[in-house]
């Protein structure tokens, strides 16, 4: 498995899941448990791109993936556009849904550039604030930062738009 | 911001960080990973705990069967109340040792055979591996002698007593005959209200690293109080507090749910104790709903009477909460009533049933949340019976004084609030009648309610320390749960004594720190403040009495009052030094300086304060609901609330608080309840996915103002923020409903089945 | 989870070997389901088979216009596909209204066919339940049953089916297509469940040893006008109290095709063929729609907690069928 890009080799019991795995046996904590259940999306990673609640994946499955988790957004010590976004518009306050909610927006964004639907997806294709909150929904926020998660994105949207 | 707010930052912006908009300190680190909370944290040697649940809500142990579990490959034990280190029972409370009131339970973990709630621990499996620990957890298999058990709120109703109040926490009141003067009112409401248990639910579920060296401990916890918890944990298991080290820089939420100590946090460092390992345990969302208290629920009567021109001839506010036999906090049901209207005569009750459910704890806005819910709805009811319009009402009935006891108030600015929220908001094009307003399939409703929390201020230690580059330090063991602890200290100190804001840097979260405030009771931050000032003062002082010294400085013969902290020193107009200056010529590589409050003084002062004034935090919530026509289904499309909150420090993080508590209120309002079953005190939703919190989708943009004036008796005049957010939100749903569909939902969540 | 052995076939032979003859073993797709019963230790396979390394997840055009969609299509991949949106919007809606963006992109569409049910007592081993334990009892019937089932339930489950996407598959005829070392067979889509009866453990006609290989879904003009309407109790992200999978054509005013499909209040999908056959040739209209649901919702069997469903179904169809009579409301 390439964790972050970097070639992980691990041997786990096949009841391990993807995020005990990166959280208890890599020591990659930045995937974060909430519920273990798949109902708040804290520990959002993605698979080869694609956004993934790694509680409800065990660690076999993901054999020779690419895992990309919060840790691995960032380039160097430039932050990734929407980090950045998050600590200017505020979208986050504890800091344990943070991770989950940035690696989905990231995952988020792609999916909307590739014109994947949502539930309240409208003909134009733009990526109006109802679409994010729709798009993000599975990403609980107990502090209820959403306002700021939402502007956040809809900043770097816009600067990826231009 | 309102008009004045934006004034006061253009003034101050060039030299102050106080107010302004500043980004979180740790932003970085939250965003990056970086961030390691207390279940990240691994020791060598490292054993993982799990929890077994009682499944009775009363009974005996009758067998405890720990084989299958104990073959599970890699378990290294399983602690039962027959195998399991005794602890210390809970300390008696106390409000002269206030840590006494850290107990969520009273329970002796594993030291008896006895259940007393349908969840409770009754064993602890350790392993090696979570996994492991987990599945053997499942394999234990316990026969209970079940005895009669009382775990129905609802059917315990009949059966409540009166609470009995104490001087921090009265519990009823009266003021007049209420009962005649509602009776003779021409017009009058008189309605029932229910509200559930909600639990805190904090993203971050409750964690526990325990590592014992010899007697000595350290403990890496998810918590609100670290002083409290270092004093529980030195009582329940026989070691000095200077042996314990907790470690809890960063809380994943809190809400409430992380203030008492709990049961995994205790099994947790017994179990390393049983199995000299050090033992983390991360309790399941399931075992959190089990093991952690929540929000008690509540049955409310609010009957108001006013003449025909509105003013309020009787204000009647009783309620029945729960606590447990096991422990509870009795909680402020009818608080807002003590404060919000200028009532001719009031009637004020608080009873209790006594359950054998899991105590019950504080969660944000304990008693006002759901008080406010009751009479805020019933403010809106009698608007309607009135046909008068619900801020007019309001403002109708506003106080000058406190209403049960005329006492002043310190500050209370609710009129300008409503007044610029009605403005804001567009209130007045409201048309009055119930329906009246349309979208398509949607109906449209707009409600208001007022928020009020009280102001309160803890002791707080600090220490601040500068060094001769001009480095600040300040270390408090605050939490951070999400309020920007850090960073909202780092402005004050920065401000305080001059420097950037950049020089600063806050140490907390960890008990080696001076002895901090607890983050609750929107306390937090006016208590480090106080603490921060006093340090910064103190330090000043030194600096001074080092530049006095020297013939040659500018300084000398000055006092600290006649200079001014600016610019890395002190400065008198265009004479001054800079600190680092100072350090210099007197040889000195530091200056530190700090100091402590002691309880007793801290009881007396806070009591001499609650003499002379009430003091709170308030606000008028503003809102528009849209209800489908066939479905009756609610989605809030847009809010408004306007705070009068005192002094902001932070612009941004003050937002933040705010709207969390809004979308809180949302939740509550319209989709949060722990559902018991009522046959056997057992919660049947103990997970994410059917305690339904505010997603995404739920949350519309929330526009936030304030209106900064600071409150005189306050620590720069601040009065706290973390819970008045929630207060008075899900009246304000329940309101903007009632306006679209002409019904009142009296009972929470307002859910579509009630809107059939 | 209770320690399991894994094995991953790269064929369908291989995985349906694999099963053949072990009572313990089970399929693996997603996990979004099966992991979290093994977690929660409501399932404990000896053996997983992971099938996700099996070739079917492509999306094929059928002769005559349908489609065929591999089992092991991603639920996501599912909702994006362009045919799918123009020829079948009631499913691609139906799924966009399940679970999570993270949750459609690892669910699969045979997994999600094979969903259980989100009962608190089916997943709470302290509470007596009949599907998790035959003959244990069923503490929902007099517990809290707010989210449990009105149609076709039985006197020992009530259990609700808590698929989306099995509803709109129930409106569309879908056909199942499955293979174990016996072969290949196709079972349609509303016969792929079971009631409860006495035997809510038996939640489908699949053999312990069958595998989901595909499901097809015939041509059908009329669905290009189908809409899939949840209702919650949150605005996204939660299990329906009510869904409605619908297909309408009128002309002249009268209804000349017409399927619908009930959600969250059934022990399984519910086609509601009696509200059809009303329908079906008379006129497109408030008392028509009404009429028709009330039919469909009149054998309903409910508690204390869940008689609200009665009615918010019947809304809800109305409403539902209004939009697609009328044109509005699609938002």
């Amino acid at each position: 498995m390439r964790v972050n890009g970097a070639v992980e080799s691990l041997d786990v019991q096949p009841w391990v899941s993807l995020l005990d795995a990166l959280r208890d046996r890599l020591g990659v904590t930045g995937p974060k448990k909430g519920c273990d259940q798949g109902a708040c999306g804290a520990c959002t990673v993605l698979a080869d791109g694609v956004r993934i609640n790694a509680c409800l994946a065990l660690a076999v499955q993901y054999d020779g993936r690419e895992i990309t988790t919060v840790e691995g957004l960032a380039s160097g010590e430039e932050l990734h556009p929407l980090q950045a976004a998050f600590i200017r518009h505020d979208g986050l306050q504890c800091g344990y849904c943070t991770p989950g909610q940035l690696c989905s927006a990231v995952a988020m964004l792609a999916e909307h550039r590739a014109g994947m639907p949502s539930a309240v997806t409208e003909r134009s294709g733009e990526l109006t604030e109802a679409e994010i909150r729709e798009r993000m929904s599975g990403n609980l926020c107990r502090c209820g930062a959403y306002n700021g998660i939402v502007d956040a994105i809809r900043d770097v949207a816009a600067q990826e738009a231009r | 911001m309102t008009t004045k707010y934006a004034e006061t930052e253009q003034r101050q912006a060039a030299v102050k960080h106080v107010g302004r908009p500043v980004d979180r300190v740790d932003g970085r680190a939250k965003t990056t990973g970086e961030a390691r909370y207390a279940a990240e944290h691994r020791h060598p040697g490292m054993a993982h705990a799990a929890l077994v649940h009682a499944t009775v809500a009363r009974g005996r142990i009758e067998s405890l069967d720990t084989e299958a579990a104990r073959a599970v490959p890699g378990v290294i034990e399983v602690l039962t109340h027959e195998n399991a280190p005794p602890m210390k029972p809970a300390p008696k409370r106390s409000l002269l040792n206030l840590s006494s009131l850290a107990s969520g339970t009273t329970v002796s973990y594993l030291g008896t055979d006895e259940v007393h709630w349908n969840g409770q621990p009754v064993a602890v499996v350790v392993a090696e591996t979570p996994e492991a620990a987990r599945h053997a957890a499942t394999l234990v298999r316990v026969t209970y002698r079940e005895l009669p058990a009382v775990v129905d709120f609802a059917a315990e109703e009949p059966n409540a007593v009166q609470q009995k109040g104490s001087m921090i926490q009265p519990a009823g009141g009266d003021k007049g005959d209420a009962a005649v003067a509602l009776a003779a009112a021409p017009v009058s409401v008189d309605l029932r209200f229910t509200t559930p248990p909600h639990h805190h639910n904090a993203i971050e579920p409750h964690a526990t690293v325990a590592v014992w060296d010899g007697d000595h401990l350290t403990v890496h916890e998810s918590t609100q109080h670290i002083a409290w918890l270092r004093r529980h944990l030195a009582l329940r298991f026989g070691i000095p507090e200077r042996a314990i080290r907790v470690l809890s820089p960063y809380v994943g939420g809190g809400f409430g749910g992380k203030y008492a100590v709990w049961a995994g946090t205790l099994l947790a460092v017994l179990a390393a104790r049983a199995t000299a390992r050090p033992v983390r345990l991360a309790l399941t969302r399931e075992a959190v709903h089990r093991t952690v208290g929540a929000r008690t629920p509540t049955v409310q009567r609010v009957a108001l009477g006013a003449d025909a021109g509105g003013d309020l001839t009787a204000l009647i506010h009783t309620s029945v909460a729960m606590t447990s036999r096991i422990g509870g906090m009795p909680e402020g049901v009818v608080s807002p009533s003590r404060h919000l209207y200028d009532a001719a005569t009031i009637h004020l009750r608080q009873r209790l049933v006594r359950l054998d459910l899991l105590a019950n704890t504080s969660m944000r806005a304990p008693g006002d949340s759901v008080g406010s819910f009751a009479l805020e709805s019933a403010m809106d009811e009698l608007a309607c019976e009135l046909g008068m319009d619900p801020v007019e009402l309001r403002m109708r009935n506003e106080p000058a004084r406190n209403p049960m006891d005329g006492k002043p108030f310190s500050h209370r600015m609710l009129r300008e609030a409503y007044e610029v929220g009605a403005e804001r908001f567009g209130w007045r094009e409201r048309d009055p009648g119930a329906g009246s307003m349309r979208d398509g399939r949607w109906l449209v409703g707009m409600g208001v309610a007022t928020a009020y929390h009280p102001s309160m201020v803890m002791p707080a230690a600090v220490t601040v320390r500068m060094d001769a580059g001009g480095e600040v330090v300040v270390r408090c063991a605050l939490q951070e749960i999400g309020v920007g602890a850090a960073t909202v200290q780092a402005q004050i100190a920065a401000d305080e004594l001059g420097v950037p804001l950049e020089a600063v840097r806050v140490e907390i979260g960890d008990s080696e720190l001076p002895e901090g405030p607890g983050a609750g009771g929107s306390a937090q931050t006016a208590s480090g403040a106080e603490g921060v000032l006093a340090a910064c003062r103190k330090l000043k002082e030194s600096a001074l009495a080092l530049a006095r010294r020297s013939p040659d400085s500018p300084l000398r013969g000055r006092r600290l009052d006649d200079l001014e902290a600016r610019d890395g020193g002190l400065h008198h107009g265009g004479d001054g030094e800079t600190y680092a200056a100072i350090l210099a010529r007197a040889g000195r590589d530091h200056l530190e300086a700090g100091g402590r409050t002691g309880m007793l003084k801290f009881l007396a002062r806070a009591l001499n304060d609650r003499r002379r004034w009430v003091k709170a935090a308030c606000g008028a919530h503003f809102c528009e609901v849209r209800v489908d026509q066939d479905t009756g289904e609610v989605r809030v499309s847009r809010w408004l609330g306007v705070f009068d909150i005192g002094r902001v420090i932070n612009a941004k993080t003050a937002a933040a608080q705010l709207r969390g508590g809004i979308v809180m209120g949302i939740g509550m309002a319209l989709s949060e309840a722990s559902q018991v079953d009522p046959r056997t005190g057992r919660i049947m939703n103990p997970s994410l996915a059917e305690y339904h919190v505010p997603v995404h989708a739920d949350v519309p943009p929330i526009d936030v103002q304030w209106l900064d004036v600071p409150d005189p008796t306050m620590p720069l005049g601040l009065l706290g923020i973390g819970e008045v957010g929630i207060t008075g939100v899900a009246a304000a749903v329940a309101n903007a409903v009632r306006h679209a569909t002409g019904k009142r939902v009296a009972d929470l969540p307002i859910t579509l089945d009630k809107l059939l | 989870m209770k320690p399991f052995a894994y094995v991953k076939p790269a064929d369908v032979a291989g995985a349906v070997r694999a099963v053949s003859g072990e009572p313990g073993a089970k399929f693996l797709g997603g996990g979004t389901n099966l992991v979290d019963l093994m977690r929660e230790g409501v399932e404990r396979p000896d053996t997983v088979v992971d099938v996700t390394g099996l070739p079917l997840d492509t999306i094929d055009e059928l002769p005559g216009g349908g489609l065929r969609i591999g089992a092991l299509v991603r639920n996501g991949t599912l909702t994006a596909d362009e045919r799918v949106r123009a020829r079948y919007p009631v499913l691609s809606q139906a799924l966009l209204a399940g679970a999570s963006a993270q949750l459609r992109n690892m669910a699969t569409v045979g997994g999600n066919l094979l969903q259980r049910t989100r009962c608190p007592y089916f997943y709470d081993h302290a509470a007596a339940c009949n599907k998790r334990e035959p003959g244990g009892g069923c503490d929902a019937l007099g517990g809290l049953n707010r989210s449990h089932a009105v149609l076709g339930v039985s006197g020992s489950c009530i259990a609700a089916h808590p698929s989306d996407m099995c509803v709109a598959l129930a409106a569309l005829d879908a056909v199942i297509e499955v293979e174990s070392v016996r072969g290949t067979r196709r079972i349609p889509m509303t016969g792929f469940h079971r009631l409860p009866g006495d035997t809510p453990e038996i939640e489908t006609e699949l053999a312990p040893d069958e595998l989901v290989t595909a499901v097809e879904l015939p041509s059908a003009p009329f669905a290009a006008r189908s809409r899939y309407r949840k209702v919650r109790d949150r605005a996204s992200y939660a299990f329906a109290l009510v869904s409605v999978a619908a297909a309408l054509e009128v002309r002249d005013g009268a209804v000349t095709a017409v399927r619908l499909a009930l959600g969250g209040v059934g022990a399984k999908p519910w086609r509601a063929h009696e509200a059809e056959r009303i329908l079906l040739g008379g006129p497109a209209g408030e008392e028509s729609f009404t009429r028709a649901a009330e039919a469909e919702l009149a054998g309903a069997d409910v508690r204390p907690g869940n008689a609200f469903k009665v009615h918010l179904a019947r809304a809800t169809v109305v409403a539902t069928l209004r939009e697609l009579n009328t044109g509005e409301g699609t938002a």
